[in-house]
């Protein structure tokens, strides 16, 4: 399906924003994801969805290679060939009224639509973002224009406080979890809290449709699909459960 | 006004158009119902089945090539049983169509087993005997590489098969003549290939190879030119049908390949990057046909050598 670039931009030295026009009825949760086609590259690349309207979808990504490196140098007015809605997202009916929103580095897009969607069904989320450094910060000003308390760490110190997202557990009142980022941090935070929650993993994926079965892991209920059973697992039934 | 005559016959089974998504490309169909109707395709090539449930091998089992990608997922699937009561019912629910089982084994035996569980199911027109599975150690291509255990599995599925035999070959070989030649004598019904080429990428970074498994088979339009040619080759040298694979994406991919001799083609990675290659594949092949001056599928002849 054809969409039109209408902005791209960066955001910090390597996390760009994009956002484009097109068809987005397939969107039904936050935490779903598309795969974008680009020109040159044989397989598409899986991009979480940051949030969307019904007529637009914004994605923020980061360039780890040389697919996004080119989707980072396109310009307003290209089209750009997306399959959207992919992957099950976070069920937002499911999780508690105070969940902790909690999100490493470009793990935290997919919590902004997430966030927009508890608020509108009357849940208090809040919001815990980890980076490395303040420079590598982003979209916290995103979060804080929706009304949210946000706290923020970093490893060095120079936003917020200093050290990991699980550091900054103990001085937060909330009754669930629901995380995107790193596999250490998506561990550590797990364990940290108890095994609940709803956590978005990654893998390198083929189709992006549940067709090739390149991204499968292997969970106590089964072997499970990231890019179809998931990317969003409950707590109990994720790889290292 | 032109009509075309898609239909093509494999071993008596009767096709309406040579489309075939490739086994492991398609699941078993699943996945690409929210795309089109399954049953515009010719027949549908089913996820690899071995005895037992597999789960593969460990991620990152995808990466990216050049005109192709590399997988090494190594036979996912629920097994046998779980194929039989389950994954070909649930096919049959939405595709009235001939199916091609898929099967995969660690020894002789297995591929015994496997096959004596699927051939009886009213679904199977044809099985399809993978010996060319790169991805797994002791079976699958170990097979497919030497003509003696290619003509003993060939006849061990044989003596216990109620459907037509396709031995799928592979294309990690000095001669593929010598392997499908031994097939053939072993009493193959027909051949299918090519299966993916063994690759690898390595991540330049962690100075690691990209997959958990370090080699993995390529598949894309990179390796349509072997295909080809290995197509080519082996339908000169045998009597039987050839169903023709290996980087075929487009409507006029599927004429070059009849051309070389396949007498139906399937249709593999392209299925992963574009959910309705297939529909686009078949909806251009008339076209394509009439600007060749071909009215029939079925009358295309193999090209000779020069």
């Amino acid at each position: 399906m054809n969409y039109e670039i209408t902005e791209n931009r960066a955001l910090t030295a390597s996390v760009h924003s994009m956002r484009l026009r097109g068809d987005t009825g397939s969107l039904t949760r936050p935490g779903q994801f598309v795969q974008v086609a680009l020109p040159d590259f044989y397989l598409r690349r899986p991009i979480s969805v940051c949030e969307w309207d019904r007529e637009s979808l914004r994605l923020v990504y980061k360039v780890v290679g040389q697919g996004t490196a080119a989707m980072a140098e396109m310009k307003p007015g290209a089209c750009l060939d997306l399959l959207p809605g992919l992957g099950n997202g976070f069920d937002t009916g499911a999780c508690g009224e105070k969940p902790l929103l909690v999100g490493g580095g470009v793990g935290l897009p997919p919590l902004l639509g997430l966030c927009r969607a508890l608020l509108a069904q009357g849940k208090k989320p809040l919001v815990l973002a980890g980076f490395g450094t303040a420079a590598e910060a982003f979209l916290l000003e995103d979060f804080r224009a929706l009304g949210v308390p946000v706290t923020v760490t970093t490893m060095d110190g120079s936003l917020g406080l200093r050290g990991l997202v699980t550091d900054a557990l103990g001085d937060l009142d909330y009754d669930d979890v629901l995380a995107c980022g790193p596999l250490p941090m998506l561990k550590a935070l797990w364990r940290c809290t108890g095994g609940r929650g709803q956590y978005s993993l990654e893998e390198r994926m083929g189709c992006g449709f549940g067709a090739c079965m390149g991204c499968s892991v292997q969970t106590a209920a089964g072997s499970m699909r990231v890019c179809k059973e998931g990317p969003v697992f409950r707590g109990e039934v994720l790889p290292w459960a | 006004m032109g009509m075309t005559d898609l239909r093509v016959n494999l071993s008596g089974v009767e096709l309406k158009n040579p489309l075939i998504p490739a086994s492991g490309t398609f699941g078993f169909g699943r996945e690409f119902l929210p795309y089109y109707d399954l049953n515009l395709l010719g027949a549908i090539s089913v996820k690899g089945t071995t005895g037992e449930p597999r789960f593969g091998n460990p991620t990152p089992r995808i990466a990216e090539c050049p005109a192709g990608m590399l997988n090494s997922v190594g036979l996912q699937n629920p097994g046998a049983q779980a194929v039989a009561k389950e994954e070909l019912p649930a096919l049959r629910q939405v595709y009235t169509g001939p199916i091609i089982a898929n099967i995969s084994g660690f020894s002789e035996e297995e591929y015994v087993r496997c096959v004596e569980r699927l051939t009886g199911q009213e679904q199977v027109a044809i099985l399809e005997i993978n010996i060319s599975c790169p991805n797994v150690r002791h079976g699958g291509m170990a097979f497919g590489t030497d003509p003696e255990a290619a003509a003993r599995i060939t006849r061990a599925v044989k003596r216990v098969a109620t459907r037509p035999v396709y031995m799928k070959l592979s294309p990690n070989v000095t001669d593929i003549v010598a392997i499908a030649r031994a097939c053939a004598e072993a009493g193959a019904d027909g051949l299918s290939l090519i299966n993916t080429l063994l690759g690898m990428r390595i991540d330049l970074q962690r100075r690691r190879p990209v997959l958990a498994n370090t080699y993995g088979g390529y598949s894309g339009p990179g390796i349509f030119p072997v295909a080809l040619r290995m197509v080519h080759q082996v339908t000169g040298a045998v009597d039987i049908p050839v169903i023709g694979m290996g980087g075929v994406t487009t409507a006029r991919d599927v004429i070059e390949m009849m051309m070389a001799g396949a007498k139906a083609v399937q249709i593999g990675a392209a299925n992963l990057v574009n959910p309705m290659a297939c529909p686009e594949i078949l909806a251009a092949l008339p076209g394509e046909m009439e600007k060749l001056g071909i009215r029939a599928l079925s009358e295309i002849e193999r090209v000779p050598v020069n």
